[in-house]
């Protein structure tokens, strides 16, 4: 059941979230939303020399799962290369939460994945790369696919 | 029980949904502001109407088209009488957001210019705005909005310092479908009428729920959906008062619109078929006509007799939930079966997931009202809308689902 969700880490995550804040000198800095709650969420990634990411903050409102989300992606991408963001998927965060499991409908799972549509768009932002329109497809529709629902 | 209150558990076995489980449970469907279910009677006139008479509609000699062109004709003329209109001014659009888009542009484009003023409310849900906007665009017209007040209501004195500024049109909901409030119209539209302006209501909340007469209210024009009144998806109306209608030009072209067309133009069609370009959707108006059958059937003030109730009912049971804020008047004149709330702590969509898995439908988010949002201080609220076939168990369901999640929560 999906209220299994709301577990005591997933609600931890929620009322303390991780990484809480903004970078004055971040070089990825991107605002996402979601029309239909009104949810939203800005993110900020500062780089090192090497590509790495030297601090990651995000700030915005919304429900448990999206800020719950959003604070653990923080959590996992902090010290990462560039590229491993890149291949960071949508998998590895549901993972994370744990939804797989858990039923979740796909309106909440496009929650789950504001975070991650924001860090997709700020990368390639980033490398000055338009994004392909079948990766925009992914983002917008089939957030909720690859059969975690 | 009083003898005239309606038996919603009677009403409950007209309509096939509620055999239906969710997660095993019994349906408890309190999002009735967003659409309504559909009685079989509906079901079952639009299965008729495919099985036995589908046919396109003024257009046809044979039998079956002037069959489905009177069944058609027949469904205009009962929702013409639902709100005391003539056949004439009833336009079928595709739902009430058109309806109102029609106005906007047929009646707009035509009669604003630079520097006029378009007056609506801040209560007003997207469909009442955007045209606006995007016809203000257009025109150079600007748009004012009477701002509402802690409970909810329109600030009075807004609402005549607005109209001093001699807006050409006035439009407004009827009722709020956010905050349940019940805008005194009749008194809006007297006023906008001695300031010269066209009064226009959207009425998509208040049509299903009230008594609604269009002479009594005086409006130039009125706007509901079908679908939020027991009728199927896709069908809206628009009432216009004639001579309006007449004057104005066609929203959309195309067949069955007009009388004459020649290469160099064309001549429109009579009303209100001037309005309806094209096949409408016609088993879904003929699935409209047999919904206003069916509340006839029950009578307008006994569908808002039992609301009143309910909504007494559930105010009083949420109110005993600690932390929650309910927006909107208490005053039960005033209001609406629509009561939108917020537990602290808890999301809205996080309420809804774990109501949803009670089996219990409420609405979560903004409701196509973002401007109201804004003004309550919210990304979004909770929202449950009552109809005919909610009790008051649902409400004590709704209660106890509302404990669940401080539960959950841990608050």
């Amino acid at each position: 059941m999906s209220s299994e969700f709301y577990r005591d880490m997933i609600l931890d995550y929620y009322r303390h979230p991780r990484n809480y804040g903004s970078i004055e000198d971040a070089q990825i800095k991107v605002q996402e939303s979601n029309p239909l709650c009104g949810d939203d969420i800005e993110l900020y990634i500062k780089l090192d020399a090497d590509k790495k990411v030297e601090d990651i903050k995000f700030k915005g409102k919304g429900c448990a799962i999206s800020i719950a989300s959003a604070s653990l992606m923080t959590e996992l991408l902090k010290g990462k290369k560039l590229d491993e963001l890149l291949s960071f998927s949508k998998k590895d965060l549901l993972d994370a939460l744990g939804i797989e499991t858990l039923g979740l409908n796909p309106v909440r799972i496009k929650c789950a994945l504001l975070p991650y549509k924001a860090l997709k768009i700020g990368i390639y932002n980033h490398l000055g790369e338009k994004i392909s329109e079948e990766e925009e497809h992914l983002l917008d529709y089939e957030a909720d696919a690859e059969g975690v629902s | 029980m009083y003898p005239d209150q309606l038996d919603p558990e009677i009403i409950k076995q007209d309509f096939p949904i509620f055999k239906r489980r969710i997660y095993g449970k019994p349906l408890i469907y309190l999002d009735n502001a967003a659409t309504t279910q559909k009685p079989r009677q509906v079901i079952e006139a639009i299965r008729e109407f495919y099985q036995n008479y589908n046919a396109n509609v003024h257009r046809g000699v044979y039998r079956l088209s002037v069959e489905a062109t009177e069944a058609f004709e027949n469904a205009r003329a009962k929702v013409a009488r639902f709100i005391n209109a003539k056949d004439s001014e009833i336009v079928f659009t595709k739902n009430a957001t058109e309806a109102l888009n029609l106005v906007a542009y047929s009646w707009g484009l035509c009669n604003l210019k630079k520097g006029d003023r378009i007056l609506l409310t801040e209560m007003e849900h997207h469909s009442n705005i955007v045209p606006w906007q995007l016809v203000a665009k257009h025109t150079g017209a600007v748009v004012d909005y009477i701002p509402i007040n802690e409970d909810g209501l329109l600030v009075d004195e807004e609402v005549d310092r607005l109209l001093n500024l001699e807006p050409k049109i006035v439009s407004i909901t009827q009722a709020s479908n956010v905050l349940g409030t019940i805008n005194d119209v009749k008194e809006i539209v007297e006023k906008a009428h001695k300031v010269g302006a066209i009064a226009v209501v959207d009425a998509a909340q208040s049509v299903p729920h009230m008594r609604v007469d269009v002479k009594e209210l005086g409006c130039d024009f009125l706007a509901f959906s079908g679908h939020k009144a027991l009728g199927p998806l896709g069908v809206g109306v628009l009432y216009g008062k004639r001579d309006l209608l007449k004057d104005m030009n066609p929203f959309l072209g195309g067949g069955d619109m007009i009388s004459r067309v020649w290469l160099s133009g064309a001549e429109w069609n009579e009303l209100p078929w001037k309005f309806e370009a094209g096949t409408s959707s016609v088993a879904d108006v003929i699935g409209l006509g047999a919904a206003v059958d069916y509340l006839n059937s029950i009578g307008m003030s006994r569908v808002r007799a039992h609301e009143v109730r309910l909504t007494e009912y559930a105010l009083k049971r949420l109110s005993e939930i600690s932390d929650i804020r309910i927006y909107g008047p208490r005053d039960l004149d005033k209001r609406s079966g629509v009561i939108s709330f917020n537990l602290s702590g808890i999301h809205p969509h996080d309420l809804a997931t774990i109501l949803d898995e009670e089996g219990i439908a409420i609405r979560a988010g903004h409701h196509c009202a973002m401007p109201l949002m804004t003004k309550l201080g919210v990304a979004a609220t909770a929202r449950a809308s009552f109809y005919i076939y909610n009790s008051e168990s649902d409400i004590d369901a709704l209660v106890e689902g509302l404990y669940k999640a401080r539960r959950i929560f841990k608050l």
